[in-house]
Order: C-alpha cells, then structure tokens, then sequence
C-alpha cells in the first residue's frame, strides 16, 4: 500500500493582517504552516502506515520555503517528501496546480512505487476553492471521494476503500475501487504530535525537490502564470461589521468580571435566550 | 527513545544555549538543541542591547548579517523627579568605529542566531520541552522531553534554559528564588514611524540611542528602560519583586504609570503598542552563582545567574558562557572525560574572564540594596537631587551660596543627616568595588 499526501504551505490565517491602504493582504513576516486540512490527511495515512504498513509519500507544490512544511511531515511519520519547486511554476491557478500535482502523482508512482490512494485537504486556507483535489483525480482518472469525515474501512484484498461523506442533508457512505482521492475534513481524525526520533529524523532531512526539468513529457503552456486562464479582475476587502464596544473598566479582575456578569444577564440578549 | 547517541545535547535555544551548540557543532561535535518555543526567541525578550565584543568572538562580522535594529550612539542616564529629570549622556562618534553594540529584538535575533548552529550542524528542535534530566549512578547521560519515546541520551548536556532553570534546579544548584533577588521586567513595543523616531531622538541613518531611568518607580527597587529600534521603540521598566509584593502593585499599573512623566510622555506620543511582555532578571549577582559544572553537565547564561544587572549586560555573558562551555566540552570530547574534572576547564574559563571579574565587582551590591530602604535609594534621593538642580539654576535673586547650602540640606535630609549620606556613600562605593 503506497498512500501520496498532497500538502500546500499556508500563511497562517490567524496572523494575517490587511493593510489598510492597499487592501492586500500582508503576508511578509506571517508566519508559514501546513495547510491544517492536509495534516488531517497525513494523520490518516500514518495511520494505515501503523496498522497495514502502509508507505506514505508526502508532496508539495511551492517555493524552497516550503521545505519546512515537509519536514513537519517527516516529523510525523511520512516516510518521503517531494518538492515540487520552480519559477515557472509561479502564479498558478487551480487549473495548473492539479495539473503540476497530477504530473507529481505520475512520478512518484513510477519512482517510489504504485499508488493505491491520494488524500487531499477539502481545501486551503489561503486559495481556498477546495478545486485541486477533484482536478487532480480528474486527470489521474482516479475515482474520487469528497468532503470525507470517516474512513470506515481500507480492503487491501479487493482493493476497495469505504468512506463517510459528509454532505449538508447527512452523510453519505460510499465504497470504491482503489486507487482513489481522497479529500477530507477535519472530523475525521486529530493529528498526531511527532515523536522525539520524528522531529530528530526530520531535522536531518532533505526533502527529494523536482524542477520543470525532471518532468520529462511537461507541457510548458500547462504551468504556473501561462497556464492559468483564471484573471482576476478585481479584488476587495469587505467593509468591516460595525460593532459597537464598550471598555469596561473596574478596580479589580474581580469587580470587572462582577461588572461583566450583571450586564450579560441583564442584557437584551440574555432574556432572548431565555436566561434571566 | 531516539536510538542515536549525541556528543552534547542543549537545552534552551536562547543566546547561552546558540553560542554552546554553534561552537560544539562547529567544531564537528554531533549536537542536539531543543528549544520549547515555537522558534527560539518566539517568547524571549529583553531590552534590549546586543553587544559587538563577546559575539564578535564567536562569529566574526556577524553585525553583516545578524539583524540588528540601530546601532548605539549615545547612551542616556536620567534620574527622574516627579515633574523633571537630571540627566548625564554620553554620544560619541566613535561607538561606530569598531561599533560597541546595537539595539535589538530577541524575537528576531535569537532565530537567526540559532539558524547559524543549525547551519554548522546542530540539530535545532524546537516545540519540545525538557521535562526532567536522565542520570545513571550520578552522572548526567541525557534528557526527558515532553515527545512521544522523547529519551535522548548524550555525553553532556548543556543546561541553559533562563532563569527559571527548571533543569538547575533538579540539579540542587538553582534554588527557588527569594522576592528580593529577581526583578520582573515589563516592557511594551512601541510601533512608531521611522521618522518620527530619528526627529525625536536626534539620530541619522542607523545611528540609536538608548535611555536606562531611575526613580518615579512608586519607590520601589528599579530601573527603566527606553531603547530606539529601526521603527519601534522598547520601553520597560524592571523593580524587585519583593517591592511589588510588598506595594501591591501590579507591574502593567508602574508601567502605566511611568508613562506619564513629561520626559516619556512626549517621546512616547503617538506611538502604538504592538507587543507587551514580562520577564525575570536574576539580580542575586556573584553569590548566587552555583557551581558551573557537574559529571555529564555545564550550566551557562542566565541559568546560572551570570547577569550583570548594573550594566544591564546579560546576552553577552550568555554567550561567552556557552562559548567557554562549549569549548571545555570540545576537550573533553578530545579526552573522553565528561566528568566533572574533565569539564573543569569551563569553570576556569569563567573564572578568568570578564564575566567573573565583572560580577565580582559588584558582589557587595546585592546586599546594600537588600539592606538599604528602597524609598530612599529610588524615590527620595533622585527627588533631592532634581530638586537641588532646580535650585541651583533657578534665578530668583537668592544668593549662590545660599541656593548650595539649600541644596545640600536637601540631599543630606533625604538620607537623614550628613553622616548617613556619607556613610550610605562609602557602602554604597564598596558594593560597586568588592
Ligand atoms: C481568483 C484567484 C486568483 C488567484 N491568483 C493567484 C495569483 O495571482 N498567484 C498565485 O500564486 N496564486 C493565486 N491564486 C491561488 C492559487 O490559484 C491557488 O492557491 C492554488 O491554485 C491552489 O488552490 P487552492 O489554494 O484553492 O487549493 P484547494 O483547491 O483549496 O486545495 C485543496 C487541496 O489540494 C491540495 N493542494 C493545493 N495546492 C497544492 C500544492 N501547491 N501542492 C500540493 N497540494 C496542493 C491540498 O491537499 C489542498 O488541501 C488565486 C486563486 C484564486 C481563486
Ligand atoms: C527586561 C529585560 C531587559 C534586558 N535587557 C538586556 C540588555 O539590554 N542587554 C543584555 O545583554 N541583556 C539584557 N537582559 C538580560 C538577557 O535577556 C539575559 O541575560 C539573556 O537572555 C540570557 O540568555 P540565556 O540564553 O541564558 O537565557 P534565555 O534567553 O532566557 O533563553 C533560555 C531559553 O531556554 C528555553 N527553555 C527554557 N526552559 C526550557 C525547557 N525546559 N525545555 C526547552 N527549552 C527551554 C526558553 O524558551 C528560552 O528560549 C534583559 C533581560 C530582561 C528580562
């Protein structure tokens, strides 16, 4: 069983500020993490490598950077990691994401073996269209499972995967034939802290990284800028809600909590909810 | 439990532990620094002032690629009164030229200082904490962290976690702290144009300066801080925990506080407060320096008290610590004694440098502040002293004579009498001179 993890290094969206003159986003000392969807993802995978022995290749589009995202999967157990890193690569939109990532699958399957099943995250928390995935399976032609909060079983005999799919009028459970992509949500597990001889492992680790050059059949017009018709015609940064505030102020943590507590109760809202 | 064994393991990624396991790695020792914070510095702060000599020593031009906020050029003195301040500067071109040290932020700083152990090879790891040290028949063989099979084992371990030293003292070495040999620090960045700060402080270029206040410190043991980075200011003030037991008050409310005096509050004007932080600083000085090393370990930086609280040095006697610390280890390694005795050349090293000599000095100052009444030291004095400058230039057709006799009551009433005054004088130039 060989599982490949898709993972796209993030700016940390509890960190990022919009500059109020340009309205972009200030993402210059923001700090980069992995995707949290994708960890949910790994998690899993780790898992069938615990129980069935399964191996786990974990890959990435981006920039050098985004080594370190890769190494924090080292750290929890992924046994190798590619970077699929290049100038040219910049600028892509989902269209030419899935197509560098499925190009990724490719080799990776001819290099470090086949592949039996792909998880992606539901989506990221930057870009945030939730299209990679679904792209990705399209091109591999792979059968695809979104929006996955469960996986109920993995038959390596029959080469068939059960999951639950979590959709707005209730869930759904499906089984396929592997291979499969996987996208999945955060309910399906919690990720695992990497063990002492993990993050030692992985502070020694270099991950395998991939240019334009190692794919040998690439179709230039495909990637980064060129290869993605998506413009952007206009962006905004919505008017933020006002909300009137109150400083509440006291002699002591004490009083303002007492203070805080009478005026909740007391408050329009307490007696809506049918508190007071 | 990692099955690799290591030369050395450090436990703290601030300036002590960077400068112990840059040196080692350097020097093709196979170490391990574990760091608790997300990144090492991600919650260290100080004042703060990076010294140029001791690092200098450990990495050569660092000041090229180390990131630095403004270098110092001037450094200010103030002795506040309640609505005044006498004050004693010093500016001087020549601290450019070699530079004598810069202004800096350890969130910054300490990252790119461990980056360069970790480029000479050092194995940084950091979200993980040492819970507790490994021994076998006594000797130190490694560390517990808070991981998942989280045993290491090493020759030695480098114990240089600040100066809470949770690590010294399961060694016996470090015992708790009584109130009055630690102060806490609160300081706020504050985020304020370029510009802005180069008018008001008179500066060109890169050029900084640093202010150290004492007294409006509600009469507490203390000091305060105002320090110019490229476009946030460092502001703090640091006063014994014991005269904040004993006052109740609470450090934000001092912070506050001194705020207000009209000689910060101008400088301050306008300017946004990005972060707000506390800290400790040992201030037991020279006799509460514990033993230095022990079978399997060493103990540098402020783990092991090496603060020079006077002149407000403390990274730089963290770096030469873990500088000597290391290179002891380095013989040691040569030799294959981590014993005790074979790690005894850290302990000479300390002894003949600066670090020792510097904190000797001082060794009676702990005690005559211990001992003297704070009200008077901090609050009392600094007001006689405002106040006979005011009447020393004040021009209201007093004689001259009359207006120095005026002044010097002052002060001698403050202390109560001429011969306290001296005698507070002579103890006080002993405690600076031990
Ligand atoms: C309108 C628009 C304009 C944009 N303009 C730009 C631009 O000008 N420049 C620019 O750089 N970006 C731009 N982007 C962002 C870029 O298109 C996306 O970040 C990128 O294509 C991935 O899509 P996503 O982040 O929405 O991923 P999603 O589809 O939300 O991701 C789902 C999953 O796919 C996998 N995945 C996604 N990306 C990768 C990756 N790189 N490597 C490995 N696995 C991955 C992960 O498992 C992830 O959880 C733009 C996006 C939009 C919507
Ligand atoms: C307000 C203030 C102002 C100061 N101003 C100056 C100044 O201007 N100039 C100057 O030179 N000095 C100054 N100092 C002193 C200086 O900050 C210290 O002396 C110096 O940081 C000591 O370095 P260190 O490496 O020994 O300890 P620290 O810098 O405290 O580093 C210890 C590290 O160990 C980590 N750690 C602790 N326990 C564990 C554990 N169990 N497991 C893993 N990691 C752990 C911590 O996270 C930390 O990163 C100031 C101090 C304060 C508080």
């Amino acid at each position: 069983m060989h599982i490949v993890v898709c993972i796209k290094q993030v700016p940390d969206s509890r960190e990022i500020r919009i500059d109020p003159n340009t309205n972009t986003l200030v993402r210059q000392g923001v700090p980069a993490i992995v995707n949290y969807y994708d960890l949910h993802g790994l998690e899993e995978a780790l898992r069938f490598k615990d129980t069935v022995g399964a191996r786990v290749t974990v890959i990435s589009m981006g920039p050098p950077s985004a080594e370190k995202s890769l190494r924090q999967c080292i750290a929890m157990g992924a046994d190798e990691a590619v970077l699929v890193s290049d100038r040219a690569f910049a600028g892509a939109d989902t269209l030419a994401t899935s197509y560098v990532v499925a190009l990724t699958i490719e080799k990776v399957a001819q290099e470090f073996g086949i592949v039996d099943l792909v998880f992606c995250g539901k989506q990221t928390l930057d870009g945030d269209t939730g299209q990679v995935g679904p792209g990705v399976a399209c091109r591999l032609d792979y059968d695809q499972l979104t929006y996955v909060e469960k996986v109920v079983a993995l038959d390596e005999k029959n080469h068939t995967i059960t999951v639950h799919r979590h959709l707005e009028d209730g869930v759904e459970v499906v089984q396929t034939k592997l291979p499969a992509l996987i996208t999945v949500l955060t309910e399906l597990n919690k990720p695992r802290r990497a063990s002492l001889p993990g993050v030692l492992k992985a502070a020694q680790y270099k991950p395998v990284v991939w240019s334009t050059n190692d794919f040998a059949n690439i179709d230039r017009s495909k990637i980064g800028l060129k290869g993605s018709p998506t413009i952007v015609s206009k962006t905004w940064v919505p008017e933020p809600r006002k909300v009137n505030t109150e400083m509440i102020d006291g002699p002591s943590p004490e009083a303002i909590a007492a203070d805080v507590t009478k005026r909740l109760w007391s408050s329009e809202a307490a007696s809506r909810l049918g508190w007071a | 439990m990692a099955t690799e064994r290591f030369d050395a393991v450090v436990v703290g990624g601030g300036p002590a532990g960077s400068a112990a396991a840059y040196t080692m790695a350097k020097a093709g020792l196979k170490v391990v620094l574990i760091e608790r914070g997300e990144f090492p510095g991600a919650k260290n702060i100080f004042g703060g002032v990076i010294y140029r000599k001791q690092l200098e020593d450990i990495i050569p031009e660092f000041w090229k690629e180390a990131p630095l906020e403004r270098q110092v050029i001037e450094q200010r003195m103030w002795i506040l009164g309640d609505q005044s301040a006498v004050t004693l500067s010093h500016r001087n071109e020549a601290f450019k030229e070699p530079n004598n040290c810069w202004t800096g932020l350890r969130v910054k700083f300490d990252q790119w200082f461990a980056s360069k152990a970790e480029q000479a090879g050092s194995l940084n790891i950091y979200e993980t904490v040492v819970t507790e040290l490994l021994r076998e028949n006594g000797k130190v063989v490694g560390v517990r962290t808070d991981r998942d099979e989280g045993d290491l084992y090493a020759e030695v371990v480098v114990v240089a976690d600040g100066v809470n030293s949770l690590l010294g003292k399961a060694l016996g070495v470090h015992r708790e702290w009584q109130p009055n040999e630690v102060s806490l620090a609160v300081k706020e960045v504050i985020a304020m144009p370029k510009e802005k700060i180069m008018d008001r402080f008179n500066l060109e270029g890169n050029e900084g300066v640093t202010t150290e206040f004492v007294g409006n410190t509600m009469g507490m043991a203390g000091l305060g801080f105002l320090y110019t980075n490229q476009d946030t200011l460092s502001f703090g003030v640091g006063v014994m925990v014991s005269d904040l037991k004993k006052k109740h008050v609470k450090p934000y409310e001092l912070l506050e506080g001194v705020k207000q005096h009209p000689m910060l509050r101008r400088l301050l004007q306008g300017g946004e407060t990005k972060e707000y932080a506390a800290h400790l600083i040992p201030e037991g000085g020279f006799h509460s320096i514990p033993p230095l090393s022990g079978d399997g370990w060493v103990i540098c930086g402020d783990a092991a008290q090496l603060v020079n609280f006077v002149h407000r040095e403390g990274t730089n006697l963290a770096m030469t610590s873990g500088r000597f610390a290391a290179e002891a280890i380095i013989e040691a390694h040569e030799h294959g004694d981590f014993s005790r005795a074979g790690l005894a050349g850290y302990d000479r090293r300390v002894r003949e440098s600066f670090v020792h000599k510097d904190l000797k000095k001082y060794k009676g100052l702990h005690n005559f502040l211990r001992d003297s009444d704070p009200t008077l030291m901090f609050d009392k004095l600094p007001q006689a002293l405002n106040e006979a400058a005011y009447q020393m230039l004040l021009v209201d057709g007093v004689t001259k004579s009359e207006k120095q006799r005026m002044a010097m009551r002052g002060v001698t009433e403050a202390t109560g009498g001429l011969m306290s005054l001296i005698k507070l004088g002579a103890r006080g130039w002993r405690a600076m001179n031990g």
